[in-house]
């Protein structure tokens, strides 16, 4: 269960960084501290909206706030995650720089995330205020809390959803096209910005939501929260076959496992080394990717 | 042409260098400047706000009364702040700023011993004196003359909880949940393991198990923790983590008691843990709820100046820049060369053989470490700490 919780984070992280990558080409390295803003907006949204903290709220009652702070934050995020694609990398596409330039972009913009977030509000952590009331349930020696089966429906609901937007409609089918020829595309009549910023829309909100979910199950806000588990759902991304949707759910839920599944069996100290070290034996076995195709159409 | 410019380039920085130096040297005619070495970013910034906030609070009394006075004379004081980021390589470069361009004449800090430990390490080699106010761990201080701290050691804490735990809880197995990547929480995680089988038997830490520092899931290592049903849990980590660990274990199904350490306390642990860590214990250096005397005066005051209770590291703080300020007034005057300076300091405050901090009275006996009661307080209801009792060594 644990093991699904996480996965689901990974998952929706990484759908995030495929995304991004199906469409452009590009690995937003600054994703991670989307996820992070978005946990971020996340608090003083359910603050505002909560009262306490010594700020004097609208006083609603956590249900109704849970309700609006899912909306707003996965809008408001994927306005930061236009917005970083309006400063940074459009300049960059416009100009024609080589992508690689354009990774170290985000790398930087993922530090002036976190480093703006630690000038403007300070070092100290944000506590989460509890949204929902916490009920477990137990199967035999089993524990689960609602909060841990929210999140993985939630994580289900959206693979379901973004799988539906790229195959079936016509903007999923535009996506593909700008993947496959960037250059070809526009000729067609298809807007390419408009596409590009829907695309950072899409994966910047999965990352609000994610932000909202982990907000809520381990309510302790910092400013580098974003960077590892950004990291480890990169990796996820790039396991599952970075572009292609069922790759990053399934690269999520496998590093999920895996990771809980070590400290089970080895003691916890070597969770991480045997969890890469797992990951690195898929890559030799398959270098793109469970799902990933060799130079092929990807999302 | 190309090589004209570099040189050119390189006369100039080594003019400006020049003039740093100078400027560096010539203004400390009437200041004594101490160093400051603080974890103000990164995993524990309540830390090393208290202790600044207790530091600014001791200069400003000092400074006025006109000065600190030595051999007669009044010298301001200038205290100098470097961030360690609460990482252990930065607490290294922050010393060295400190020791080789801010010229200080003493170093307080780092107060975690994860930085503490190194930070000790440079200011010994480089013949400065250094006084951690909250390190624990043993290597801090150990085969290092220039280094000393205001707090109890591990050696001593692990035992304090262990008994404690085994009485309280009447408690016959326990299980451990430690920071791998943290010098303080893996040092007194081994210890209590060592004590507690020494009491209960071998076999009876009936979970030992770790995680890393950026970890915020901790589900699988208590996963492991509840199914060997203990008595109660050992959690000798960051305030930051155990609102963390005691949510998720409840979570988890887990109802007994936890046992902490002196990391737990922070002013920040109750705003991050909530109603979760009512009623659990920890060891700690002091206890604000019913203090009295000195300590009272100092708990008042910071509280209004600040608007919270100081936790012990800002008690610490505040014994440990006394300490060396006493050490400074001591040693009887003030030494033109900041080297024989350092060395007259270290050799006043390695004199110190009895000091009466507002943390309880501390004896020296010439390693470096005091020795010195450790109180064991509760969490109350209102989320203060509260006195439980307290253990002095024999």
């Amino acid at each position: 269960m644990n093991a699904l919780q996480f996965g689901s984070f990974y998952a929706l992280i990484a759908l995030g960084y495929t995304l991004v990558y199906g469409v452009l080409r590009l690995i937003n390295f600054a994703h991670g501290d989307i996820f992070m803003v978005g946990a971020y907006i996340a608090y003083f949204v359910a603050v505002l909206l909560l009262g306490g903290e010594g700020m004097s709220g609208l006083g609603l009652s956590p249900g109704l706030t849970l309700a609006i702070t899912v909306p707003a934050t996965m809008i408001l995020t994927s306005l930061v995650g236009v917005a970083l694609e309006r400063t940074m990398y459009r300049p960059l596409r416009r100009k024609g720089a080589d992508r690689l330039y354009v990774v170290i972009t985000a790398l930087m913009a993922g530090l002036m995330l976190e480093n703006g977030n630690l000038a403007l509000l300070g070092a100290s952590r944000k506590s989460f205020p509890e949204l929902l009331q916490k009920v477990i349930w137990t199967f035999g020696s089993v524990s689960v809390t609602n909060l841990k089966v929210i999140v993985i429906v939630a994580a289900l609901l959206v693979f379901v959803l973004l799988e539906f937007i790229v195959t079936k409609t016509k903007i999923g089918m535009a996506m593909r096209g700008i993947s496959y020829d960037k250059f070809a595309i526009p000729l067609m009549g298809i807007p390419l910005d408009t596409i590009i910023v829907f695309t950072f829309i899409l994966g910047s909100s999965m990352a609000g939501l994610a932000g909202i979910l982990f907000a809520m199950s381990y309510p302790i806000l910092e400013p580098y929260m974003g960077a590892l588990i950004g990291w480890k759902a990169f990796i996820a991304a790039v396991v599952g076959g970075i572009g292609d949707i069922r790759g990053a759910i399934v690269g999520g839920f496998l590093l999920g496992f895996i990771e809980i599944g070590v400290v089970a069996v080895f003691p916890s100290t070597l969770r991480d080394l045997f969890a890469f070290s797992v990951l690195l034996g898929i890559l030799w076995l398959k270098p793109t990717g469970l799902f990933g195709v060799a130079k092929t159409t990807k999302i | 042409m190309k090589g004209m410019t570099v040189k050119v380039l390189v006369t100039v920085l080594a003019l400006a260098l020049g003039a740093v130096a100078l400027m560096g040297c010539g203004k400390g005619e009437d200041v004594i400047k101490i160093g400051f070495n603080l974890e103000l970013t990164g995993d524990i910034p309540k830390v090393g706000e208290a202790s600044k906030f207790a530091a600014e609070m001791l200069k400003e009394d000092i400074n006025a009364k006109g000065g600190l006075e030595v051999g007669g004379k009044k010298y301001k004081l200038e205290f100098v702040y470097q961030d360690n980021e609460a990482k252990a390589e930065s607490a290294v470069n922050a010393a060295l700023k400190l020791i080789t361009q801010d010229n200080v004449v003493a170093i307080i800090g780092p107060n975690s011993s994860k930085q503490a430990i190194p930070a000790g390490g440079a200011c010994n080699d480089n013949q400065t004196p250094m006084v951690s106010p909250w390190s624990t761990n043993p290597d801090t201080t150990k085969d290092r003359p220039w280094v000393f701290r205001a707090a109890f050691l591990d050696p001593f804490q692990g035992p304090v909880a262990a008994n404690f735990a085994a009485k309280q809880f009447g408690a016959k197995t326990s299980a451990v949940l430690f920071d791998i990547a943290n010098d303080y929480s893996k040092g007194l995680a081994e210890i209590f393991k060592t004590e507690w089988e020494k009491k209960s038997g071998a076999g009876t830490v009936v979970a030992f198990e770790s995680h890393g520092t950026k970890d915020q899931d901790f589900s699988a290592q208590l996963t492991k923790i509840v199914a060997a049903k203990p008595d109660f849990i050992f959690v000798p980590d960051n305030y930051n983590q155990v609102a963390l660990i005691i949510k998720q274990a409840r979570d988890l199904g887990y109802k007994g008691p936890f046992m902490g350490s002196d990391a737990w306390g922070s002013a920040e642990l109750m705003t991050l843990c909530g109603k979760e860590c009512i009623g659990q214990f920890f060891s700690t250096h002091y206890a604000a709820a019913g203090a009295q005397g000195a300590t009272k005066e100092f708990i008042d005051r910071y509280t209004t100046k600040y608007k919270y209770v100081p936790d012990d590291v800002a008690a610490l703080t505040w014994d440990a820049t006394r300490l060396v300020l006493q050490a400074i007034q001591e040693a009887g005057k003030i030494e033109k060369d900041i080297k024989a300076e350092r060395k007259i300091v270290r050799d006043a405050l390695a004199g110190i053989k009895q000091f009466d901090g507002i943390t309880g009275t501390m004896k020296f006996s010439g390693t470096g470490d005091p020795s010195k009661c450790a109180v064991v307080v509760q969490i109350s209801p209102e989320g203060k700490f509260e006195f439980k009792e307290s253990v002095c060594p024999q």
